[in-house]
């Protein structure tokens, strides 16, 4: 009898596992096929041989300035801000158990997106200041929407809406410092306030790619703490989760991402909310979101980016095809919520 | 419409707050500082003489009179549109019984802004008496669409689901208006000053315009007043002291977007005035809103010209637009009201 449960559950168990390895492959498949999509395409077509000798450092004329200074950043900054995007709200969502509490609902984005505006615009600070001061401040935001929405008692509820007051008032903050800084300066105003890969710059990665290449595995080493933290304190306490320890270094590695990735590319919409549902519903339960949902973030940016460059006659940055993407997602999120109970 | 007036001529039981004289009186001296401060302040600085000259020697050309003469359709403008959204305000937390509900919170200024772009686009509409009516369909329609998605399933429209519901809305649709105008920089070039919400570009033609629809937002809001505190009540006690519920929230929420609405097509959203003045208001003045609209009306005037007035000291020599000013103002009070809140209620 016990040995039958045992070899069913087992069972199970496998093809959970399965179908976590499958579609974690699928997903990484595509971003890599993404990748390439991203230095292929172009105004300029170039045949795939220079593309690849363009990238092995070889001079050729005209291929070389295009993928060099052009697409590889662009194409680097999507998938690093993408990755940190997608874990970081992953983890949000799941500690807080509510898929709205993330860090694009609660402006936890829109903080560190003011800081670099006021260290780009008006001080002109190098990068390290930059990324520091987003960090900082997105961290800032963080403790401050939770000692405002403490209360005598604690709701999620209550922290969505004091995150959303929060994000008013900042985003006021950042139309402000783009008025006094950069008057008609549309696109910089643009990238601030809704997203853009436009105008990254090679120089401008190693500190996003550095902030996700230590901040991932950690994320992903304690996301296994994180789906028992999902059922509770108490029942997490009682496995042996030391809660408090798990929470503030996921908080902090998270914030350090979306900060960095926000310094980056300005805070693109909705990335951070879509990707933890998206992946959650490809997966499965049972096994950590964090690969997938970083993963799903890549896949998010960069299709977006690609059809905001290609499929209509205007660019639109980033931002704006992920805004228009996210919203009736949010919208069909409540809707199903409501009809649970949830809310 | 007889029928919903009926119950403010039953024998009155609640008695004026007795504050609600001198606090008429303070607002108005507020107003006069407000509209003083107005005409006299501004990224231009203009002495006594200039101003007395602007204001009441139409003959006397000097730099400075015109300046003030400038200031005069603007100060008006401001005054009128912080009355509509501060009615405005009352009117939507009054049909909703929800404390949350504004015009900007609930994406109404958005869906109006998302109409005008539209129709500049591609109607190739560009007066301002066009431009009226396809802002308040567009309010309309996204009132109706965010509150019907705010009050799916249990519990109603609560206050939580209703933001959520606004904020998604208005996330898609300022994304719908910037996909608009990327691409049209004659749009763009136009349009600027919508996206944040200005009423520098005042003139008395857009007055003009925009008077009949606030009178008949007024007018609306004060006939439904009496019963509106009936419905604050309850529907069922609303409908056992004899108000007609649908009829009378029909009439008090199109008072609503009527107000801001109109407002959002000459000056853009502006938001957080209606939810600042009303629940000012409230502190006052308590819940009665007999009381509650003209106070509203007052504090909103009051609150949308100094707010002005600030964006254009703080971004001199340019100006920072008012929406700006009242987020930066008024979203604390969002927050506030969520502090307050008792958890069961969201």
């Amino acid at each position: 009898m016990t040995n039958q449960t045992d070899a069913i559950m087992m069972a199970g168990r496998n093809r959970r596992r399965q179908r976590w390895f499958l579609v974690t492959g699928l997903l990484a498949l595509l971003s890599l096929c993404l990748c390439c999509a991203m230095l292929y395409l172009g105004s300029t077509i170039y045949p795939l041989k220079d593309i690849i000798r363009a990238l092995a450092g070889e001079q050729i004329k005209g291929a070389s300035f295009a993928v060099q200074t052009i697409r590889l950043p662009r194409m680097l900054a999507g998938l690093f801000a993408g990755f940190a995007f997608g874990m970081a709200g992953n983890v949000f969502q799941t500690m807080l158990r509510n898929p709205l509490a993330n860090p694009n609902v609660i402006g936890i984005t829109a903080g560190s997106s003011a800081a670099a505006v006021f260290c780009i615009v008006i001080l002109h600070a190098n990068k390290a200041v930059v990324s520091t001061a987003s960090v900082v401040a997105g961290l800032a935001t963080v403790i401050l929407i939770y000692a405002l929405s403490r209360g005598k008692a604690f709701s999620i509820g209550r922290l969505i809406l004091v995150g959303i007051g929060i994000q008013a008032v900042l985003n006021a903050v950042i139309s402000y410092l783009l008025l006094i800084g950069a008057q008609n300066d549309i696109p910089t105003a643009l990238r601030w306030l809704s997203g853009s890969l436009n105008g990254a710059q090679m120089h401008e990665l190693p500190v996003l790619i550095a902030a996700v290449l230590i901040c991932a595995p950690v994320v992903i080493y304690l996301g296994r703490h994180l789906s028992i933290l999902e059922l509770g304190d108490p029942s997490a306490i009682s496995l042996g989760v030391r809660t408090d320890v798990t929470r503030v270094v996921l908080i902090f590695c998270s914030v350090c991402m979306i900060a960095i990735a926000t310094a980056t590319t300005g805070p693109i919409a909705f990335v951070a909310f879509l990707s933890g549902p998206i992946a959650k519903r490809l997966v499965g339960v049972g096994f950590s979101n964090s690969i997938p949902a970083g993963l799903v973030g890549v896949v998010l940016v960069l299709a977006s980016d690609l059809v905001g460059q290609f499929a209509f006659e205007a660019r639109y940055p980033v931002g704006i095809i992920t805004g228009i993407l996210g919203a009736p997602y949010l919208l069909f999120l409540l809707f199903q919520m409501n009809r649970r109970g949830e809310l | 419409m007889n029928r919903i007036s009926a119950s403010g001529n039953q024998p009155q039981r609640w008695r004026m707050p007795k504050q609600f004289p001198y606090l008429m009186v303070l607002g108005l001296v507020l107003l006069g500082v407000s509209i003083a401060a107005s005409l006299a302040l501004g990224s231009r600085w203009v002495g006594f003489e200039d101003l007395m000259a602007g204001l009441f020697q139409p003959d006397i050309d000097s730099h400075g009179a015109d300046v003030v003469r400038k200031r005069i359709p603007r100060t008006v403008f401001s005054l009128f549109c912080g009355a509509a959204l501060g009615v405005s305000g009352a009117m939507m937390q009054a049909v909703t019984r929800n404390p949350l509900a504004d015009p900007s919170i609930l994406g109404v200024n958005t869906g109006a802004a998302l109409f005008v772009v539209s129709g500049i686009t591609f109607l190739n509409i560009s007066t301002a008496n066009q431009y009226i009516w396809l802002a308040l369909a567009g309010a309309m329609i996204t009132a109706v669409f965010v509150f019907g998605i705010g009050s799916l399933g249990r519990g109603g429209a609560t206050p939580l689901k209703l933001v959520l519901a606004g904020a998604a809305t208005s996330a898609a649709l300022s994304s719908l208006v910037s996909a608009i105008m990327i691409p049209r920089s004659y749009v763009m070039d136009q349009f600027r000053f919508w996206q944040v919400g200005s009423v520098g570009a005042a003139n008395w033609s857009a007055i003009a315009t925009f008077l009949p629809f606030l009178v008949v937002g007024f007018l609306f809001a004060v006939i439904t007043a009496p019963a509106l505190n009936a419905l604050a009540l309850g529907d069922e006690v609303a409908t056992g002291l004899g108000v007609r519920t649908a009829m009378l929230r029909l009439v008090a929420a199109t008072a609503g977007v009527l107000l801001c609405g109109a407002t959002t097509a000459l000056a853009g959203p502006i938001g957080f005035i209606g939810l600042l003045a009303t629940h000012l208001a409230r502190l006052l003045l308590g819940p009665d809103l007999r009381y509650l609209i003209p106070m509203s009306a007052i504090l909103g005037a009051v609150i949308l010209t100094i707010s002005d007035v600030a964006g254009r000291i703080l971004g001199s020599p340019g100006e920072l637009e008012v929406g700006v000013v009242t987020a930066f103002v008024g979203a604390p009070i969002l927050i506030l009201l969520a502090m307050k809140a008792k958890v069961r209620s969201l």
